[in-house]
């Protein structure tokens, strides 16, 4: 960025351009079930990222040469709607997306037992409905509860939240304006219950001291969405036990 | 998809008895709900839901080069995406021929009733026009996918707003959204789905009808009562009688889907409201 357009991210007070301070999340609701076809599905807004998730499997793997015999296959795609962005996107799946689906698959796939299902795959869709920053991260969450929403066993929820560097402060879950003017973008993803990061990345620069700052202060948002998914996969369980008892 | 013979079997002896599976009679629609503005940052948006299938349409307005033989026109962009988390089938790719067949469907049911007024959409004539990307995303498939969509575009289009283009000093345009004018919208249209099977006609089937169908036809109504398109599809046929009879049903059901939209453009929704509602 050059000096004449450079935009105030923190205030003198130590407030960011949402109002948030430097460790706040932005407002986050989730719910899961939200797709009828899915085996599992959920929806995740943060902030004014919105991003939908479903899940289906584990089944059948065509074309068959892409089955292990050992375990199930986990298939990823992280896609954005068109209409998501500022300006409209292509459908076409971006060199950038390529990479998202990748690294957001390793992550899942390092919760799911997937020795429990050999010769089938599991196909893991994340959609981005609306773009505010940090939608790898909110795609993530929604992923992992879209997994445990199809009821397939896995280890751990993944939480995620991307640490930013603005104006030489480490801020907490970064917005699109404050992420297009950063010094750094961290975005992290953890099995919290395990205290294992399954997705790291830097884009930007920070010393190390900053990095094992950052790297806690994501693990502090990390636990807050950690409790929220988990609030969230309690609360359809309580509801639909609640309607069962009605009907019976 | 295929379902079981004997379901077959239960989907027309119920029809012989003017009534379906799923308790409706032949000529009702499932439950609709339209919300409108649930993308703020699309310049308009609505999601419709019709019984469990799900269509989301957001709209892009930009600038671009109108085409060479229109150079006085904006141009409209339509476009359907049958993303896979809709369908177990639904795959990953560029649009398959049928979700190409919807969007061309809706395409022209919009252009033929001038539905946006394109002629108003120029910045510079012959050089400069806006561009009105309609983008349809299907997010869950339980049959009739034509209706949900057109009902989500057109409810969209009536939430557009369009941004101010302004010439900075180079002359190149940039559009303002913080000055953004509703999108000139002339006329109204939606889409009925009539499908016909043991020589009955039902509106609005949903998938699992859709799989034992014979036939379908998408008859576009426009709010002045003109028809405005058909598509025929399915291996089987019409006679005229029944197109005519179908006709006359898709005229009187366009009346509902007309008060939906009116409805929903009363107060902007959210995404979170509008997925939970269920009609």
């Amino acid at each position: 960025m050059s000096s004449e357009d450079k935009i105030v991210l923190i205030d003198e007070k130590g407030r960011r351009i949402d109002g948030r301070g430097p460790e706040d999340l932005r407002p986050i609701r989730m719910e899961i079930g939200v797709l009828k076809n899915a085996d599992g599905s959920a929806y995740v807004e943060q902030g004014g990222t919105k991003v939908i998730a479903a899940v289906y499997g584990p089944r059948e793997v065509h074309p068959r040469h892409l089955a292990f015999p050992d375990r199930a296959a986990i298939r990823c795609r992280y896609h954005m709607a068109p209409f998501s962005t500022s300006e409209r996107k292509s459908p076409a799946p971006s060199r950038r997306e390529i990479e998202l689906s990748k690294v957001i698959r390793e992550a899942l796939e390092s919760v799911v037992f997937t020795q429990l299902y050999p010769r089938t795959v599991i196909d893991i869709f994340i959609e981005v409905l609306q773009a505010d920053g940090g939608t790898r991260c909110a795609g993530l969450t929604a992923a992992s509860l879209a997994l445990a929403d199809a009821g397939i066993p896995i280890r751990d929820l993944i939480a995620a939240v991307a640490v930013g560097k603005i104006d030489g402060v480490l801020v907490l879950d970064i917005n699109e304006t404050e992420d297009e003017h950063c010094e750094a973008d961290m975005p992290m993803a953890m099995a919290p219950s395990f205290n294992e990061i399954v997705l790291l990345q830097l884009n930007g620069v920070l010393s190390p001291e900053e990095t094992s700052k950052a790297i806690e202060l994501g693990k502090k948002g990390i636990m807050k969405i950690y409790e929220l998914q988990k609030e969230t996969l309690k609360k359809k369980y309580e509801l639909s036990t609640r309607r069962s008892q009605v009907v019976t | 998809m295929l379902i079981p013979k004997i379901k077959k079997k239960s989907i027309l002896s119920m029809l012989e008895k003017d009534l379906r599976l799923d308790g409706r009679s032949p000529n009702q629609y499932r439950d609709i709900s339209v919300h409108v503005g649930v993308i703020e940052k699309a310049e308009g948006s609505a999601l419709a839901k019709i019984g469990n299938t799900v269509a989301l349409v957001g709209i892009k307005v930009g600038v671009g080069t109108p085409f060479p033989d229109l150079p006085d026109q904006g141009v409209l962009a339509v476009n359907a995406e049958f993303v896979p988390l809709a369908f177990p089938t639904f795959e990953p790719g560029p649009p398959d021929e049928n979700a190409v067949e919807l969007a061309r469907i809706i395409d022209r049911s919009l252009r033929e009733l001038d539905v946006v007024d394109l002629k108003k959409m120029t910045i510079i004539p012959g050089e400069k026009v806006y561009i009105i990307w309609l983008d349809i995303y299907v997010l869950d498939h339980d049959g009739n996918l034509t209706d949900a969509c057109m009902l989500a575009s057109m409810a969209a289009l009536l939430n557009t707003k369009v941004p101010k283009a302004e010439a900075d000093d180079r002359g190149f345009i940039k559009l303002n959204k913080d000055e953004a004018t509703p999108l000139l919208v002339n006329r109204r249209v939606v889409i009925v789905s009539i499908g016909k099977v043991g020589g009955k006609l039902i509106v609005d089937p949903n998938l699992e009808e859709e799989q034992v169908l014979e036939a379908k036809l998408s008859i576009s109504i426009g709010d002045n009562g003109v028809v405005a398109g058909m598509q025929k599809t399915g291996l089987s046929s019409f006679t005229q009688e029944e197109v005519e009879k179908a006709v006359e049903i898709a005229s009187d059901k366009s009346k509902e889907l007309f008060a939906v939209i009116d409805e929903a453009l009363k107060k902007p929704s959210s995404l979170w409201e509008a997925l939970r509602d269920n009609g």
